[in-house]
């Protein structure tokens, strides 16, 4: 008879890059049941929108999370946007979309830099993470920030990209492209990666949509949904493809992450050619009175952000509901049955954000 | 811009769960739940999605009802549950991973419940 024991996993592990606890329930060497707690550094942010302006939350919303920040503060404004009828001027979306893509560049790339250390692939965590600076430095050229750059505000922006800059991106972004070709063909064809990762933590695509995941997650499960597709900020005017495959293991959850940052990079570029030249902000008057849901994919998946107003500077509620959220449910699900040494690797590849989670 | 993302179905009581069932049934994804303080009571809204298209279930709650956890049918509510839970003091009973108000370790009791 299998001997069964609890290992405590977390919340500070060489492999975790954020604060997650798993009581692990073991039969010998197999996790029969694991039990996640948080909680760890939970700073009730969404309280906040009673005591500042819906402008200044702003500055909030960009807080909850150091690498989707632009998409949490994006996510937010145009939230209030929609329910204050505001048409954002056309070079303020493109703008956002920029940024936006160039933080699941940043995303990516630094799960993709974790996901090589916990191989003990010391070279190819740096090959990933010497790409990522570059965009950080790009952030710092374009905004003057490289983590929180605060570049939204209700009703479009508040920084450019002049020509000659968006002409050093283009340029940069190029080079890149050429730069991640041999990381992609590391990631999916050294034989030790594939060793490791193929096979492990299988979710079915049946699995991924009753535990309600979400982003690569999802589509590495083969359900192609990529919020982009709806079409806000500037996405209606470039070519999004939903990135999908097959297998739904570990290895097709690096996939996706792979070709989506080819994918970024490359429309970071269609961007930069059709952006309009105008305004880069309108002026907002009032205040918003009304609710509203917006939807977007943020680099780890679906964000909601969902805002209540009632005529004052005060919003009712503001809710996120995190792309990380979500995901805890399917990794539960991946860990029944895996080995209690894989169970590290496993929790990486969600890509766990518990900063965002707990907001 | 998909117009179909604020689609919001207020129901009651008696059709909360049957609508909960019936969205498994048809293969709905459950996206997020919130609560929002309405008066003395609770505004709670369940929101699903089948591909792109979005609905939001909204139920009104007085402060004396209790709702049931829809985690018998979708098990991925336990986080979004416990949270209404811990930060409102919405009365959810059945969840199956119930942390008690402890999933976030906050000394205050449902710090969300009261403005300010």
């Amino acid at each position: 008879m299998a001997k069964r024991s609890i290992i405590p996993f977390g919340p500070q592990h060489p492999v975790l890059p954020e604060p997650i606890h798993l009581d692990l329930v073991l039969e010998d060497e197999t996790v029969v049941e694991a039990i996640p707690s948080i909680g760890f550094i939970h700073r009730g942010l969404e309280k906040l929108v009673e005591k500042k302006d819906f402008k200044q939350y702003v500055y909030i919303a960009e807080r909850v999370c150091g690498i989707c920040s632009c998409g949490h503060g994006m996510g937010y404004c145009e939230s209030v946007e929609h329910i204050m009828g505001i048409e954002v001027p056309r070079r303020a979306d493109y703008l956002r979309t920029i940024w936006m893509e160039m933080s699941r560049v940043h995303s990516h790339l630094l799960w993709l830099g974790l996901l090589a250390d916990a191989l003990g692939f010391e070279s190819l965590f740096m090959e990933a993470w010497r790409l990522r600076e570059r965009i950080l430095d790009m952030f710092d050229a374009t905004t003057g920030g490289r983590i929180i750059f605060s570049v939204n505000t209700i009703g479009g922006v508040l920084k450019d990209i002049d020509d000659s800059m968006l002409k050093t991106l283009k340029e940069t972004v190029r080079d890149m492209r050429h730069e991640f070709k041999p990381i992609v063909d590391t990631f999916l064809h050294d034989y030790t990666i594939q060793s490791r990762l193929c096979g492990l933590g299988v979710l079915s695509r049946e699995d991924a949509i009753l535990n309600g995941a979400v982003g690569p997650m999802l589509r590495a499960s083969g359900e192609a949904i990529d919020l982009r597709t709806l079409g806000y900020a500037a996405y209606n005017d470039l070519m999004v493809m939903p990135i999908t495959a097959q297998d739904g293991d570990a290895y097709a959850r690096c996939e996706v992450r792979l070709k989506e940052t080819i994918m970024s990079l490359r429309m970071i570029e269609e961007a930069i050619e059709k952006i309009p030249s105008g305004d880069i902000a309108v002026p907002v008057k009032g205040n918003p009175n009304g609710e509203y849901f917006m939807r977007i994919e943020q680099p780890r998946g679906e964000a909601i952000y969902y805002v209540k107003a009632n005529g004052t500077k005060n919003l009712e509620r503001f809710r996120l509901r995190t792309p990380t959220t979500s995901n805890i449910s399917p990794m539960l699900r991946l860990l029944k049955g895996c080995q209690l040494a894989d169970v590290p690797l496993l929790v990486l590849t969600i890509d766990p954000c518990i900063s965002c989670t707990e907001r | 811009m998909d117009n179909t993302a604020n689609e919001i179905r207020e129901i009651t009581m008696a059709e909360f769960f049957p609508t909960i069932v019936q969205m498994k049934l048809e293969k709905w994804r459950l996206v997020q739940i919130c609560a929002v303080r309405a008066g003395e009571g609770y505004e709670l809204s369940y929101s699903f999605a089948q591909r792109y298209h979005m609905v939001t279930l909204r139920l009104h709650l007085s402060a004396e009802e209790k709702v049931t956890s829809i985690t018998q049918v979708y098990p991925c509510a336990f986080l979004q549950e416990n949270e209404m839970a811990e930060l409102f003091g919405v009365p959810v009973e059945h969840i199956d991973l119930d942390y008690k108000d402890k999933l976030y370790r906050i000394d205050r009791e449902h710090p969300f419940k009261e403005k300010g």
